[in-house]
């Protein structure tokens, strides 16, 4: 309480005791004065310098996890010396428009980040009295996010995946397009973990936000050292924290795949022999995650905003897995997507009655997005799980012995998979156009069966055409000025046979 | 529990100082301490960080710390402090907002940074009334004066536990400092604020029967799962199952005194959602906003883990705290899962025997006791007042037989489990009828018969078994079609389709149906108990099953959101409506 912080030594001693080096890990002996999550460097013979933090001080014994691995290190001639301090970057607009690797270092030739501002790549946690409550939606340009699931400035909405899905493709197709009307937009995506194909094909989708100066990419790939990993995301939202709340940007994070970033954290854990917890990950694996995924929002008083949305695969597409279960549990709703829908030649293939944005309600409707969006929204899920019931009653009794309303109810099924959902890689719809299409899928059904919307908005929107599909979309447009919605009422039937030849 | 802690103390003395020898991010290892007992509160560090004894072996102190401890080194200093973890309870509690040491929020630093135990709020004056005068003779619990807030609720300032005498000197009518004295008893100053450890539960005279409802003006809970106040609850859910906004619903609407919201370990948005919510609804009762009559205790997620694990007893010291003024008190936890695994996160890191899924052995008996703590009781100054306990449980991958979820189901009265298939339909709120139970039901029933609602048990008794029978049918319809069913049977299916759509769906976010009075409530069953005995009737008649099941009944599926939380009248008149409808068209 009373003393002063003793003063740190200006040029960092270098410790040579280094006991052992095993995995992600050396242990040091004979050190003093080392703090807890202190920012190290290792030294070997060769000169090269690897980067380490402090798990644990025990006495004279220092625990560092090694960023770059331990591979080709020698106990007995390396060195470490002790920073004291945590790990830092320089912040500022100079990331935009650039490549870097996990720890923030420059893949793309060019110079290295240099700023007089720097921040801890930990982070502070964020006074809950001093947020601002979500309210104001980001558009997508694809239909089923925007209509169902919409993205919230300052949400953190992830996308769950399994192996062989086109989730990257849907990252990137989310961080071209993603805008706000009129205002700053930035993008942040730190890939963890992913194959060179992977990282090349989002790096060209991405391309022309890059060449605006409003993209700052992190690439670690698969063959990267694991332990660089746990770095990534950390850079990756301090950067977007500074443009966000102190440069007034608004900024989109996409971290993909986070379940890489669970994988390394376990593989430290492991190495240090820690109790394991479900499937061996360990038990603060929430408070981990938590410490990543909370990095986003608003602030009372700053322009900005921070909006993630992670990509995880759910290992054998099991969504109790404790990546994805985990990352439920802090983020605000989830968009999944479907090796079912996959199948059937719909992209994106996003299962929709298992996926949710939590903060919607608040950021769409009157003022917003439209005033019958949430309603549209919960009847369109509501009507599909009833669809889904339907569907397999049919598989069972046949068609012809369902109901005459059972039977609309799988039609509506059918349209809206190939009128709402199926979109191409590259097509960016309008809200208006989107909106309208949600409404052409209702009027799939009759109006008794729409008991969640009001009187008032279906007669304003209501189809009474209800037997065909292809009718055009503008007709009850309330936009239909945009010239966008003419040409895409065509697209869906088009785009769905497109993937079919391609399967 | 000694002695010593049972009491109320105002003491904050440092007694020896060590060393920190060990540092293994919130478990500290120190030296050189003595006169320090397991549950002390310890600094560490040269910024003081607050920190908890758990253990003391050979004069090595393990203590676990509310704070990060980043750049915490060996060498460090360490202070005891010669007192168990304690709130600090006084006026100002209510429509504050808390981290989980009950430390004020507001006036923080956008970025919260690790700071000592005695970063509290500024000692600002309170307008004091007294309610004695000198020469009284006094015990604990006796109301010495009070505190007026807008809120409605009057912060009563009681005579503390342990304390005894004639009242030598009381203040008058004034505005009084938070830490001076307002009274003089028997040769003690009493204070407005008072120290109390926070894992031990505040005495009282006795524990009373639970007897009447705590209506919380959500229909799945009052009208099949009811809770008595003074009881408890446990809301297990995945993610996604809407356990937050029922959490939040229950906030809002449940006819409490006071409500201690205890955020723990969840979302930020969500929280300054709920708070930015509190502040906007009124209070039907006093006009004014319901934050008023709330105290939040917030410790998200990405804040330290340890404080997590304190919050919950914080926030039941705060709920004990106001029940003692007689008041009747909800504490929510959310969640509770959250808790137990920061428990889970230190007693690894101190290498514990791990027991079930790396938790504590202790866990089960660390719930029960923390359940425990809730009760009607009559307090030691002879009022009545309850603490009504509800936790949310977050199993990993919905799994319900996981430790947390399978231990807290056996201490708790009433379970209102959420269910992902519910969720998925937007069935809201998801409490399956089929997973949850309430023991509170009888002397809810009788509440209702003796405030004139003799048939609310009996309709009740009908849902469920309609709900029942429905869910017996389901998978034959599943099988062979509906058509195949008999009429009878047909109508059981078409009655649980209207019970969950026109009784037990509500929308948090209507404005009519948000909340709903037991009125309301009973007249929305009463309406879809008579539309099933008509429709019976009409078969009965002549089986023309499929006419019934076509017919347009969305309006008695509308009609929660058409007419007013309390407009029972106007569900009466629907209920009119439609029957006539069927009588003419069918």
């Amino acid at each position: 309480m009373t003393a002063e912080a003793e003063p740190v030594p200006l040029v960092p001693l270098e410790y040579c005791g280094v006991r052992e080096a095993e995995g992600p890990l050396v242990v040091v002996e004979g050190v003093e004065g080392v703090g807890f999550d202190e920012f190290a460097t290792v030294r070997l013979t060769t000169g090269e310098l690897r980067r380490g933090l402090v798990l644990e001080v025990h006495r004279d014994v220092a625990v560092v996890q090694v960023l770059q691995g331990t591979a080709g290190i020698d106990p007995a001639t390396v060195t470490v010396a002790f920073e004291g301090r945590p790990f830092e970057i320089p912040v500022g607009e100079g990331w935009l428009g650039r490549v870097w690797n996990g720890m923030g270092e420059p893949l793309d030739g060019g110079p290295p980040m240099l700023s007089a501002v720097t921040r801890p790549v930990a982070g502070s946690p964020l006074n809950p009295t001093a947020r601002e409550v979500p309210r104001d939606p980001i558009l997508t340009g694809i239909s089923v996010i925007d209509a169902l699931t919409t993205l919230v400035r300052g949400q953190k909405l992830p996308v769950f995946s399994s192996a062989g899905l086109p989730h990257f493709e849907l990252a990137a197709q989310i961080a071209a397009q993603a805008n706000i009307a009129g205002e700053p937009f930035k993008v942040v995506v730190v890939a963890m973990g992913i194959t060179h194909t992977d990282a090349t094909a989002m790096r060209d989708a991405l391309e022309p936000r890059a060449e605006a100066g409003e993209l700052a990419l992190f690439l670690d790939t698969a063959d990267d050292p694991v332990v660089q990993r746990i770095l990534a995301p950390r850079v990756a939202l301090t950067v977007a924290e500074h443009l966000a709340f102190d440069l007034g940007h608004h900024v989109l994070v996409i971290l993909a795949d986070m379940t890489s970033y669970c994988e390394a954290v376990r593989e430290v854990s492991a190495a240090r022999g820690e109790v394991p917890g479900r499937r061996a990950y360990p038990g603060y694996l929430y408070s981990d995650l938590a410490s990543l995924y909370e990095r986003c929002g608003r602030i009372r008083g700053c322009a900005g905003s921070v909006t993630q949305v992670p990509v995880l695969t759910m290992p054998a597409a099991d969504i109790t897995h404790p990546v994805p279960d985990l990352t439920g549990y802090i983020t605000e709703g989830q968009i999944v997507l479907s090796p079912d829908v996959h199948g059937s030649g719909v992209y994106p293939p996003v299962d929709v009655l298992g996926s949710l944005s939590r903060l919607m309600r608040k950021g769409v409707g009157e003022g917003r997005t439209r005033g019958d969006h949430l309603a549209i929204a919960a009847q369109l899920v509501a009507a599909l799980a009833r669809a889904r019931q339907v569907r397999d009653l049919a598989d069972l009794i046949g068609t012809t012995a369902l109901t005459e309303t059972d039977r609309q109810y799988l039609s509506f099924a059918d349209t809206f998979s190939s009128v709402l959902v199926a979109q191409g890689t590259a097509e960016s719809r309008s809200l208006e156009d989107t909106l309208a299409r949600a409404w052409l899928v209702a009027s799939e059904l009759p109006r008794r069966e729409l008991t969640m919307l009001s009187a008032a908005d279906i007669a304003a929107y209501y189809s009474e055409d209800e037997t065909d599909p292809a009718s055009d979309p503008t007709a009850f447009d309330p936009a239909p000025s945009d010239p966008r919605t003419e040409r895409s009422a065509a697209d869906p039937v088009i785009e769905t046979g497109e993937r079919d030849v391609r399967a | 529990m000694t002695a010593r802690t049972i009491q109320a103390h105002t003491v904050d003395e440092q007694t020896g100082s060590g060393r920190v020898v060990r540092v293994n991010g919130p478990l500290v290892e120190v030296e050189g301490l003595d006169k320090v007992a397991v549950l002390d509160v310890v600094e560490v560090g040269h910024a003081g960080l607050a920190a908890e004894v758990v253990s003391v072996r050979r004069g090595l102190v393990t203590a676990q710390v509310y704070e990060y401890t980043g750049g915490l080194r060996v060498g460090d200093p360490a202070t005891g402090r010669g007192h168990p973890l304690s709130a600090r309870l006084g006026p100002g509690l209510l429509g504050g907002i808390f981290d989980g040491l009950l430390r004020p929020l507001a006036g923080r630093p956008r970025w919260l940074t690790p700071g000592s135990l005695q970063q509290v709020g500024e000692a600002r004056p309170w307008r004091f009334i007294p309610a004695t005068s000198p020469g009284s003779d006094v015990g604990p619990g006796d109301i010495l004066g009070t505190v007026p807030t807008p809120s409605g609720v009057d912060h009563r300032v009681l005579i503390p536990v342990g304390m005894t005498g004639r009242v030598e000197w009381v203040a008058g009518n004034d505005d009084v400092d938070e830490d001076a004295p307002v009274a003089v008893v028997d040769g003690r100053q009493v204070t407005l604020t008072e120290l109390w450890p926070v894992r031990t539960g505040r005495p009282m005279r006795t524990r009373l029967e639970l007897s009447e409802p705590l209506l919380t003006g959500q229909r799945v809970v009052d009208l099949l799962f009811p809770i008595a106040k003074g009881a408890t609850a446990a809301v297990p859910g995945g993610f996604g199952t809407g356990k937050t906004v029922l959490l939040q619903q229950l906030v809002k609407w449940c006819e409490a005194d006071v409500v201690v919201f205890v955020g723990c370990g969840e979302r930020g948005n969500e929280l300054a959602d709920a708070l930015a919510d509190l502040g906007e609804i009124e209070d039907p009762r006093t006009g004014r906003s319901l934050l008023e009559r709330t105290v939040v205790i917030a410790n998200t997620s990405n804040m330290p883990v340890m404080a997590r694990e304190a919050s919950i007893y914080t926030g039941m010291t705060v709920a004990e705290f106001y029940r003692d003024m007689g008041y009747d008190v909800v504490l929510l936890a959310d969640s509770t899962s959250r808790w137990a695994e920061a428990l889970r996160e230190f007693s690894s890191r101190s290498g514990e025997l791990p027991a079930e899924e790396g938790y504590p052995a202790g866990l089960a008996s660390a719930l029960a006791a923390f359940y425990e703590r809730a009760g009607r009781v009559t307090t030691l100054g002879g009022k009545e007042g309850s603490v009504t306990a509800i936790g949310a449980v977050s199993p990993p991958g919905g799994d319900m037989t996981e430790p947390v979820t399978a231990h807290t189901e056996r201490f708790v009265r009433c379970l209102w489990s959420l269910d992902r298939d519910l969720a998925y339909a937007r069935h809201y709120p998801a409490i399956t009828w089929r997973r949850s139970f309430s023991r509170d039901a009888q002397v809810v029933g009788a509440w209702h018969a003796s405030a004139g609602r003799p048939e609310w048990a009996r309709a009740r008794a009908r849902a469920v078994a309609l709900l029942a029978e429905a869910d017996r049918l389901a998978p034959m319809v599943e099988l062979v079609g509906l058509s195949a069913l008999p009429g009878r049977e047909r109508m059981v299916m078409l009655a649980g389709r209207l019970l969950r759509e026109a009784v037990l769906q509500q929308s948090a976010q209507s404005a009519n149906d948000a909340t709903c009075t037991p009125a309301k409530q009973t007249a929305l069953l009463e309406l879809v108990l008579a539309v099933y005995d008509r429709c019976l009737a009409l078969i009965d008649a002549g089986d023309r099953a499929g006419v019934v099941e076509e017919f347009d009944l969305s309006g008695v599926i509308r009609v929660r959101d058409e007419v007013g939380p309390d407009d029972a009248a106007g569900v009466e008149r629907r209920r009119d409506e439609v029957l006539a409808l069927l009588e003419s068209q069918i």
